[in-house]
Formats: structure tokens, C-alpha cells, sequence
């Protein structure tokens, strides 16, 4: 059983209480009483990136639209500028909860896969706990082989001439491809990273079962 | 009549001694207004001025005063002489401050005000001091009609007040629709849970108080008489019946809710398990004396999912229900829902509403219930559809924007209907058309009166609009066009109990005034404490009727051989039945057809050549007056040729002195009279209808003396058109310049 069927079982009929319980500041999104404030006042809005504004989602996740909303690339986008917090009448942390519902999709495996703020987010996440250090070619190329090998060459192509300006400006070493530097104690950091990865796994599991 | 000594006193303060010749005024007052006393003073309104007239009152046998100095709006206690007829010249606000101070200016100024003295000289001699309604009636008990919230607030307030007060209610017990709430939204902080009604204490104390006469089970079978002197016959359901003498009656009866049978499509009437708000309330209160679990109606199971449909059969533009919001429905939504959640807060609440009203303090209420997990869902529904012991909601998701949207297996649906007025007889209602050919007869409930009014005009309160009682919503609220019977709570506009109780003070308040005034023979607002009262000349009066019709306050009924029968209790002074008198028989003693019309002859009308016009402006007292008062205020200036001449309303205008004002070769007549209609401002109600009404046949009259249609003009004016007005004189001026001068000067 997934972690996604499991815990749509145990709520059933329940979406809200489900995010309450599950998504960090969850238990806000009762609260909305959908002036539209926070969608109004979103600077990527302009740019139709989201399918659904704020106020919307939280009508959804109170509807039980919970595929829809788990599925949705809308809390994917936000920026973190915090306009809707700071202009929400009923002081809903909603930049907050943009990111809890956005971390609570994919800690249960439904968020967009090839979404591109989660895509880099997990690259970036890889890439620095490797070593201890971003390595920033390799975050790149990363980046630029998103979508496919052919895809990859081309926007590389696309980017020579910024590449061979950072190389001549001795911004960007070419050896970095292979290894690159890293932190004096890498094996420590890795460690540290575990024992984090520990206590969050008990933490959420705790919190999933109970 | 005694004989009369007319004084006239000319002010020089304020700038009026400088801007205008008040020697040559004197000599007008003395020549042309015929008076044989006429002095001016540096400063009349201050001590020494008042005790000049004073003295020539007392000592020189003045009995009718002339004053030229500000409008009759100012310094109205310093120029207070109860026992003399009074005038007052305006020559401040209507003459030095709307006239630029130039020297080419300076000579129709000096006319402006020349006439302006003609005028009151002529108005004054017209005049007789009133004397007061002599036919008073002394009560100072007041007859609250309901025992609800309202009612007895009324009560309660008016016995702390000290007037003793019967309260008259239909059913066995005190409380009304609050007394069947298990709670109530609650009126103090923090305003987060449903809070006890309160109601048994207040009947409590009101049968503590041994000024409060109580009869329960009871009604109104007669309500004879006017304010200070109602005679109120009380039919109690042994049958007997207890005549009580009253001052002022406060009708509280309070509303019905919306029958939602007729509300099929939202189950209304088709299952058990979809109730009104009074239908939850009454199982909360089933389920408080059990377990406290609210069961479904059907099969008695507890309630699990529960919807709550807002706006049931109200705000419906169709036409088919309720056109209006009730105002208390959505907080009382939220507070239900409150029942179900503060029991067991695994219950579902939904409450599915257009837009959410939450008046007083209820937005931290709404708060509260979505703390409490109240989901609230924007949507209009369409259909409530009860399968067996649950019903599918299905509405319309205005959020998420999905038509379809619905809600299955809810155990209860409780529909948010409106309230209905509990108004009596609509008295106003065209009689009923006859029913069509083929139509399907119609079940008409015929409503049954309230207060049963032994008036010409009906024996209920006239109702405004949905059968809510007229009041003047803006300036009056409490007021009905029954003087001396006051509305209060939902049968007034729809409300919640602290609006209702609100209510209740004020109408309390309003009817001691009432009683007060009526026992001093003074009329109640807007012309409060006014002395005069229509008299009428039996002798000339022929049995029109039109007086006895036209009262907007049922003041006037009929005896035997149609005679008006005028009760001046209940007569509110607007002169609404002298203005509609054909025959003019009726006047008051300081307002009369012959007040006005002297003013109207005594104008000074120069010849055709001179190039200056005569415009007439009658203006409403209380709005147009007023507002030319502020124009003067803010010294914009308007045209040198208007003389005019307030009038208590445009009701009271009598065609006459149109006709008196063209025929003496004035080249037009403005009417300035408030707002009529559904959305009247006028303040006595129908008073500037019923003039524009008599205004609209004016046509004919100027027909006949072969005048233009432009001689008359209506302007319907607002007490802000302070900027707006002298605009529409000047324009008005203007347009008579171009039809040119009327053809009867000099006649």
C-alpha cells in the first residue's frame, strides 16, 4: 500500500481533516472566508501560472477535490513573496500552507512529477548534500537535461556563449564535471543529514498513524 | 375678530444695515405693508432688540409682529413670542447673502428685500396666534401590541420610564419567536457561542412590574380615538372585553416565517428531515431535555451531516418569494450550526450560502464557527431531493465554478426562510382583479387587522412595500402615518433581536413624546410642538371628500353627511386637506390660503419694459427652505428675481395661488417639494405625491389663461442640493428670459 492510498483511507470522506492533521499550518485553511484578497494580490498570478489561486485551493481542499488539489501545480509556484499574509484580513498564513501542501503532495508521492520548481528543488537538494557544496556546472546541466537529452544539447547550445564568458571570466571551471570540490568533512555532513532524515521519519510516521 | 396692531422691526445687523437702504424698508413697511408701527434696530435678535418688541407687545398693544431680519430657521428662540401672530421677512439668507456686493447689484437687492417686506406684512395680517388644539386627551398609558422581544422591551422601557403600559398578546405566553429559540447569537464579547435568549427574564420582569397590565390570549377589537385619547377595546379568549384608555399605541407584532411549502424544489414540506430555522430550533430544544443529541426527524437517529441553505425563498428576483433579505438569517444559520458542533464536533455543518451577512458583531462569530469547523461553501442551490431518511443537496459551486456541484446523504436540511410581516390589513391594496377565465381559483388567506382602527382610512397602519409598515425610513423610523402609533422590530423592516430591541426603545421613546405633545395640544414631529390645527368653515365644505382621502394620516373622518370630522391629535399639520380643498374652507390659524396668497398679491410686479421677471418659488419647509437657508450660507448667488415663500409641504399647496401668481404677472412658478414614490423623502409621507398629483393638471389652468407650459415648474429637491439649487434657478430664470415676459403685467 502507498503512502498516498494509505493515508486517503484513513480520512476517507475527510479532506480537510486530512490536511489539518497532515499539512504544517493546515488547520488554517477552515478559516478562509474567500475574499479572493490572496489571489488578487499574488504577483505570479499575472502570469496565469496557477491553475488555482490560493482562496480557491482552500475551497477545493474543503470541497474533498483531493486529487485535484494534491495533484496541483498551483502551491508548486509560489514565490514566497509574502503579499497574501501580509494582506489577509483573516491573518492566514497562507505562503505557509502554500508550502505545507506543496511538501505534503509529494512526501506522499502526488505531486507533478516533472514540475520544474519541484524538479529543481530536488536536484538542488541532491547536488549540495553530495558533497557538502553546490556544485553549480552539475546544477546546471541538471537542469538543462530536464526534459530530455536532445532537449539537453540544445539548451546548451543556447547558453555558450554565457558558459564561455563565466569560463573566461574564471567564474566556471570545467573540471568541476569530475568531482569538484567539497566540504572537509563530508562524511560528517552526511551524518548529520541521516540523523535529520531519522527524526523526520519518525516525526511524520508518528503523525501519519496517529 | 379683536382688533390688531401690526408691528414691523427691521434689523441693520449682519450686514444688513450696510448692504441695504432700511430707512426706504421702513417706509415700504409703513406705505405699502400698511403698518402703524415700524422701526429698525442695530441688532435685533440681541437683548435689547428682544426687549424693544417685548415692550411694544406689552405696552403698545402690538399683537401681530413683523420681523425683517434672518430666515425664520434662525434664531428662532430669540424671536419666540407665543402669543402673537409672527412673521419673518428673510432678508439675510434670502437676500444679502445669494446677492454679490456690487453697486449694480445694489438696486435689485434693495427691491429683493422691499418685497420680501411687502410680503411679510401682508403674511402676518393673515395671521392669528394659535391657540392649541383644544380637544386633548390627557393618557399617559401606552398599549404595546405583541408580547415578543420587542414588546416587552417596550413595555419594560417605557414602565422605567415611569407610563404605565398594557401589553396586549395574542398567544398564552410572553416570548414570541425568541421565546421558541433554544439559544440566541449571542450580544457580548466574545461573541463566540450561542448565548441564552434572555426571554424569561424579561417576562419575568414584566410580570414583576406593577406598572405593566398584562393580558395574554388576547387582541385588539377596536382601537378608537387619537393620541392621548385612544379608546382600545381588548377581546380576551373568554370572550370578555376590557376597554382601556391609551396615549400612544406601539405595535410589535412582529413576523411570520416565510412558509417553505412554498419552497418545494428545496424540499420544503416533501420530508421530515428538511426543517425552517424555527423547525431546528425546536428540535435543539427537544434534544437540550434528552441527551442533547439532535435526531433526525424521520427515524429519530442521531444527526450526522447537516446542511444549511441560505437565502431559502428570499432575495428571489423572480418574484415568485421574497425579494428581501431578513438580515439575521445568516448569523442564526451560523449559530445552529454551532448546536451540532459544540455537541459533537464529528458532525458536518455545511452551511451553503450567496453572500454572507453577518450584521452586529457577527463577523467574529463567523469566526468562531469556523474555528469550530463550520464549513462555509459560496453557492446557490438548486434542489434539495429527500431519498429516504437523507437528501442530496445539489447546488451551484460559484467558487469552483462547477454548476453540478452537491452534497448526498446530508441527515438534515434546515432552509434560512425570511420573515414576513405580521402588518394586518394592507389598506392600500387595489381590490382583488377578477380572477381569469380558466385560471386556477386562488387561495386567498385574507389577513386579519391588527389594531382594528376606527378610521375612514382602514383600520390598520398603511404598509410601505412586502408588507412591512410605512415608516420614514430615513428621518422617522419609528414612525407610521398613524400619528401617536408607532412600529417596532420586524413588522417595522426585518431584524435580529438586538435591532429589534433597539427598536423597541426608541419606538418607546417616540410614543411618550407623542402622548406628551398630544395632551398639550402640540403636534408631534416633524412640526413638533406646533400649536396650529386645521380649521375648517363647515358652511362652504361640500362633501368632496377630497380632505378626508388625501390625509396621509388618517386624520380626518367622515361624519354622517360626509363632513370632514377632523381629529387634531392625530393630525401631523402639513396642510395637506387645504391644499386639496377645492373650496378652500380650510386653513390654518398661521398658515391659510390666505397667508400665502397675500404674500403672493403683495409682490411688487414691475411692467413689461423694466426686463425684470417675477419668479414664485414655494419651497418645501423642511428640505428646499432649508437648503436655499445654506445656499445663502455659502453665499451662492442666485437670481435677484425669485421671491420666495416656504410652505409646509407641497401637499399643502393649493392650485390657487398658482393661479393667483400668473394672473398677477408673475412669469413663472417654481414648486420645489421632496422626493415621492417607493423611495419618498418627503416628511409627511404622501405629501409631495399628492401635490405633484394636483401639479400635473396645472397644465389645463395654464391652458386656460393662454400661458406657456414653462410658467410652472416642478423640482424635486434634496435638503444637500445646496449647490445644485441655485443652479436650477438660474437656469429656470434663463429659460423665462427666452419665453419671454408673461403677457398679464400691469393688468
Amino acid at each position: 500500500m502507498s503512502a498516498n492510498t494509505a493515508v486517503a483511507e484513513k480520512y476517507r470522506n475527510n479532506f480537510l481533516k486530512e490536511i489539518e492533521e497532515q499539512v504544517e499550518m493546515g488547520d488554517w485553511v477552515k478559516m478562509c472566508m474567500q475574499c479572493g484578497v490572496c489571489s488578487g494580490s499574488c504577483p505570479t498570478n499575472f502570469q496565469s501560472a496557477w491553475d488555482h489561486p490560493p482562496q480557491e485551493l482552500f475551497m477545493m481542499i474543503r470541497a474533498g477535490k483531493r486529487e485535484e488539489v494534491l495533484t496541483s501545480s498551483s502551491m508548486w509556484n509560489c514565490t514566497s513573496c509574502y503579499n497574501c499574509i501580509v494582506r489577509c484580513p483573516r491573518k492566514i498564513p497562507i505562503t505557509h500552507i502554500m508550502h505545507g501542501l506543496a511538501e505534503y503532495a509529494h512526501r506522499i508521492g502526488m505531486a507533478p512529477k516533472m514540475q520544474a520548481t519541484r524538479f529543481f528543488s530536488g536536484l538542488f537538494w541532491k547536488n549540495a548534500t553530495h558533497t557538502g557544496r553546490v556544485n553549480e556546472l552539475k546544477l546546471s546541466l541538471g537542469l538543462y537535461f530536464k526534459d530530455g537529452f536532445v532537449q539537453g544539447v540544445k539548451n546548451g547550445m543556447a547558453m555558450q556563449s554565457v558558459a564561455l564568458g563565466l569560463v573566461k571570466a574564471g567564474r566556471l571551471n570545467v573540471l568541476e564535471l569530475f568531482g569538484g570540490h567539497k566540504c572537509k568533512d563530508q562524511k560528517g555532513i552526511h551524518a548529520m543529514l541521516a540523523k535529520a532524515y531519522e527524526i523526520e521519519r519518525v516525526r511524520k510516521a508518528a503523525k501519519m498513524a496517529g | 375678530m379683536a382688533d390688531i396692531k401690526v408691528a414691523a422691526y427691521i434689523c441693520k445687523g449682519c450686514g444688513l444695515g450696510e448692504r441695504l437702504d432700511a430707512d426706504a424698508l421702513v417706509k415700504i413697511a409703513q406705505k405699502d405693508g400698511k403698518v402703524p408701527m415700524a422701526k429698525t434696530h442695530d441688532f435685533l435678535c440681541n437683548a435689547d432688540g428682544v426687549a424693544m418688541i417685548k415692550n411694544d407687545i406689552a405696552n403698545e398693544g402690538v399683537t401681530h409682529v413683523m420681523i425683517g431680519a434672518c430666515s425664520r430657521r434662525a434664531k428662532t428662540e430669540a424671536f419666540h413670542f407665543p402669543e402673537n401672530a409672527v412673521a419673518r421677512a428673510n432678508l439675510r439668507e434670502g437676500v444679502i447673502w445669494i446677492r454679490p456686493d456690487t453697486d449694480e447689484a445694489r438696486e435689485t437687492t434693495q427691491e429683493m428685500a422691499e418685497d420680501y417686506i411687502r410680503m411679510g406684512c401682508a403674511e402676518v395680517k393673515a395671521m392669528t396666534a394659535p391657540e392649541g388644539n383644544p380637544n386633548t386627551g390627557g393618557s399617559k398609558t401606552l398599549l404595546v401590541v405583541g408580547g415578543g422581544i420587542t414588546g416587552m422591551t417596550t413595555a419594560i422601557e417605557a414602565s422605567k420610564t415611569g407610563y404605565s403600559v398594557v401589553l396586549v398578546e395574542k398567544s398564552g405566553e410572553l416570548g414570541g419567536w425568541a421565546g421558541k429559540l433554544y439559544k440566541r447569537v449571542p450580544v457580548h464579547e466574545p461573541y463566540k457561542s450561542p448565548a441564552d435568549t434572555g426571554v424569561a427574564d424579561l417576562a419575568s420582569q414584566i410580570l414583576a412590574d406593577g406598572n405593566i397590565k398584562l393580558y395574554l390570549n388576547a387582541t385588539i377589537a377596536k382601537t378608537d380615538g387619537s393620541p392621548g385619547k385612544f379608546v382600545v377595546s381588548i377581546a380576551t379568549e373568554s370572550g370578555a372585553t376590557h376597554t382601556e384608555d391609551i396615549g400612544a399605541i406601539v405595535q410589535a407584532t412582529g413576523f411570520t416565517p416565510y412558509d417553505m411549502n412554498k419552497l418545494p424544489e428545496l424540499g420544503g414540506g416533501k420530508s421530515a428531515n428538511v426543517v425552517d430555522q424555527a423547525g431546528l430550533e425546536a428540535l435543539a430544544i427537544d434534544a437540550a431535555s434528552k441527551d442533547g443529541v439532535i435526531r433526525r426527524p424521520s427515524d429519530g437517529q442521531p444527526v450526522k451531516s447537516v446542511v444549511f441553505v441560505q437565502c431559502a425563498g428570499q432575495r428571489d428576483p423572480t418574484g415568485k418569494h421574497l425579494s428581501f433579505c431578513s438580515g439575521h438569517c445568516c448569523n442564526t444559520s451560523i449559530k445552529q450550526a454551532m448546536y451540532f458542533k459544540d455537541a459533537n464536533p464529528d458532525v458536518d455543518t455545511t452551511i451553503i450560502y450567496s453572500d454572507l451577512r453577518t450584521p452586529g458583531n457577527g463577523e467574529d462569530f463567523y469566526r468562531s464557527a469556523q474555528e469550530k469547523g463550520v464549513i462555509f461553501t459560496k453557492g446557490t442551490v438548486a434542489e434539495v431531493v429527500p431519498t429516504g431518511n437523507t437528501s442530496t443537496v445539489k447546488f451551484n459551486d460559484l467558487i469552483l465554478g462547477d454548476a453540478d456541484a452537491s452534497i448526498v446523504d446530508a441527515d438534515l436540511v434546515v432552509l434560512a426562510t425570511g420573515q414576513v410581516p405580521n402588518s394586518g390589513v394592507n389598506i392600500d391594496a387595489p381590490a382583488a382583479a377578477p380572477a381569469e377565465a380558466g385560471a386556477e381559483p386562488k387561495v386567498e388567506i385574507k389577513p386579519i387587522s391588527i389594531l382594528n382602527l376606527n378610521y375612514r382610512q382602514g383600520p390598520d397602519v398603511p404598509h410601505l412595500k412586502q408588507g412591512f409598515t410605512d415608516s420614514h425610513f430615513i428621518c422617522f423610523p419609528y414612525e407610521t402615518r398613524r400619528t401617536g402609533i408607532y412600529t417596532a422590530g420586524p413588522v417595522r423592516r426585518p431584524m435580529d433581536i438586538p435591532q429589534a430591541r433597539e427598536d423597541a426603545t426608541g419606538a418607546a421613546l417616540k410614543a411618550i413624546q407623542a402622548l406628551e405633545n398630544a395632551e398639550l395640544g402640540r403636534a408631534a414631529h416633524p412640526r413638533s410642538g406646533d400649536l396650529s390645527f386645521p380649521k375648517v368653515r363647515l358652511e362652504g365644505c361640500t362633501q368632496c371628500k377630497r380632505c378626508t382621502v388625501e390625509c396621509p394620516f388618517g386624520a380626518i373622518d367622515e361624519d354622517v353627511k360626509g363632513f370632514p370630522l377632523f381629529n387634531e391629535s392625530r393630525c401631523r399639520r402639513c396642510g395637506t386637506c387645504m391644499g386639496a380643498c377645492p373650496v378652500r374652507v380650510i386653513s390654518f390659524e398661521n398658515y391659510s390660503v390666505n397667508t400665502v396668497g397675500a404674500q403672493i398679491k403683495a409682490v411688487d410686479i414691475p411692467d413689461e419694459f423694466s426686463e425684470k421677471p417675477r419668479i414664485l418659488i414655494l419651497a418645501c419647509e423642511n428640505d428646499a427652505y432649508p437648503a436655499l437657508d445654506m445656499a445663502g450660507m455659502n453665499r451662492i448667488e442666485y437670481s435677484a428675481y425669485v421671491r420666495t415663500i416656504p410652505v409646509r409641504c407641497l401637499g399643502s399647496v393649493n392650485t390657487i395661488w398658482i393661479t393667483d401668481a400668473l394672473n398677477a404677472g408673475y412669469d413663472g412658478v417654481m414648486m420645489m417639494g421632496c422626493k415621492s414614490g417607493d423611495e419618498y423623502q418627503c416628511h409627511f409621507v404622501k405629501g409631495s405625491e399628492l401635490g405633484r398629483v394636483r401639479l400635473s393638471k396645472i397644465d389645463d389652468t395654464l391652458k386656460t389663461l393662454n400661458l406657456e407650459s414653462e410658467r410652472v415648474r416642478d423640482l424635486e429637491v434634496a435638503i444637500t442640493d445646496i449647490q445644485r439649487l441655485p443652479e436650477m434657478i438660474n437656469k429656470y430664470a434663463a429659460e423665462l428670459v427666452a419665453v419671454g415676459p408673461s403677457p398679464f403685467k400691469g393688468f
